[in-house]
């Protein structure tokens, strides 16, 4: 059931400025159903839309802001635009060599036609728990900029995400900045995404993971899953099984029962809680074996 | 209620001319190519972005249309399956497409051959790994794809012995 076309506002952003003049209006209705949002790429919303789904109607294009584009580069940190696309972020070589599962998670998403016009920022803001960039950002300890009109605040990406499509956004609030921190190069690292495809595919499983090793002693790592719960899941009793122990099989099965018994994924159309279970079990003992 | 919002001017180049019409700002780009403009070589399939039917460049960039805006298609070039022949002389993909039997129905054909275009224009002599990916977001039900993926790898070498 298509949506009624003339419903529905979509206006540009001169720059960002006035964007989050337009966020922060509220549209002079106390209800919010006046207030404005943001609209990226459309390839979440566009389905919603076309599907009569779409139950706000008011919506801001942000895709041309060049405030929101970009990927720059410090010594310290990588700082990844909000607007910038999945194709965007594939092709980055500073990403692609320390930035690997991020690489992956966008080569993995949607399609070549996805790719150009999703962008990390949505991906994040639409929240799904199947998203595939969220394991990664997780794994790389990925923090986001908050603007409004009233300034802007940084916040640790594992913080955002409070419950399903629950995230610590405000309405007047976009998503700035995605930045991570640099130097886990040398971090061995794995990301798969478990899908009915190749392309296309929505995840039944996804799964990012970094372990720093001395020698066979685990220095530190990192878990995340997406698809196994309502939002993406850090893994942090399967790491704290891990830090500072010695790598053996002993060690690998009890990080794959850890696993299964911390994740609590639920049936539905593309999965079931089991197989799901079994998987990330899988998963983790594979690439805990193979480091 | 919001008042009902006005239509905006689309100016944008379509194959190469310019186009200036109104629209509705979220009228879909696929609506505004087949209805307003008339180029019905762009298909609808699942109008969710899944299937590729729709599939035209912005700016060179491989795009499903039924998920883009008019308003986000102000001020760009697009391209769409209706560009790619010359006149009567028909582009080397759609040529390939032919010889091959890479269309039955026809209904996925413009969008794989819109895929192709944009896959080669980035990677001129694909494996057949790069085509199953570059190709990846366009369904076909008719072919079992093989067909398909041989016009592509046709097209490839024969634009690559044209130089």
């Amino acid at each position: 059931m298509r949506s009624n076309l003339p419903a529905y506002e979509l206006r540009e952003a001169r720059d960002l400025t006035g964007a989050l003049a337009m966020l922060a209006s509220g549209g002079g209705s106390e209800s919010g159903e006046g207030a404005w949002k943001p609209f990226a790429g459309g390839t979440d919303l566009m389905v919603l839309f076309e599907a009569g789904k779409l139950a706000h109607k008011r919506f801001i294009s942000i895709w041309n802001l060049p405030e929101l584009r970009g990927i720059s580069e410090s010594p310290d940190v990588l700082t990844i635009g909000a607007a910038s696309t999945y194709a965007d972020i594939r092709r980055h070589p500073t990403i692609a060599r320390e930035f690997p599962l991020l690489q992956r998670a966008a080569v993995e998403t949607g399609s070549i036609a996805t790719q150009n016009r999703g962008t990390l920022g949505g991906n994040i803001a639409n929240a799904s728990p199947a998203a595939d960039s969220p394991p990664a950002l997780v794994v790389y300890d990925a923090e986001l900029e908050l603007v409004s009109a009233n300034g802007s605040r940084w916040i640790p990406y594992a913080d955002f995400h409070r419950g399903y499509k629950q995230m610590d956004l405000r309405p007047d609030e976009l998503i700035r900045n995605i930045r991570l921190p640099r130097g886990r190069a040398g971090w061995k690292q794995r990301y798969h995404k478990v899908g009915t495809r190749r392309t296309q595919a929505i995840s039944k499983v996804c799964f990012a993971a970094a372990i720093d090793l001395d020698g066979r002693t685990v220095r530190d790592v990192r878990i995340a899953l997406g698809s196994v719960a309502p939002i993406p899941f850090r893994a942090a009793a399967t790491e704290n099984l891990l830090r500072g122990q010695t790598l053996n099989s002993d060690l690998v099965h009890a990080a794959g029962e850890t696993l299964a018994g911390e994740i609590a994924p639920i049936d539905d159309f593309r999965s079931t809680s089991r197989y799901r279970r079994r998987v990330a079990k899988n998963l983790v003992i594979d690439f805990l074996g193979s480091v | 209620m919001p008042d009902a919002p006005e239509k905006i001017l689309l100016e944008c180049e379509v194959n190469g001319q310019r186009v200036s019409i109104r629209a509705h700002p979220m009228a879909r780009l696929l609506d505004v190519l087949r209805e307003d403009l008339h180029l019905t070589g762009t298909k609808e399939g699942c109008g969710e972005g899944e299937c590729g039917a729709c599939s035209v460049e912005i700016n060179g960039a491989l795009v499903n249309s039924c998920l883009v805006p008019a308003l986000q298609a102000r001020n760009t070039k697009i391209r769409t399956v209706e560009g790619l022949a010359a006149g009567e002389r028909l582009h080397a993909i759609q040529e390939a497409f032919i010889s091959t039997g890479g269309a039955q129905c026809g209904i996925c054909t413009p969008g794989m051959m819109m895929a192709a275009l944009n896959l080669l224009a980035r990677n001129s002599a694909p494996t057949e790994m790069e085509i199953r990916e570059g190709l990846g977001g366009n369904l076909c039900r008719c072919t079992g794809y093989v067909k398909i993926f041989e016009a592509v790898m046709s097209a490839a070498k024969e634009i690559g012995a044209r130089g």
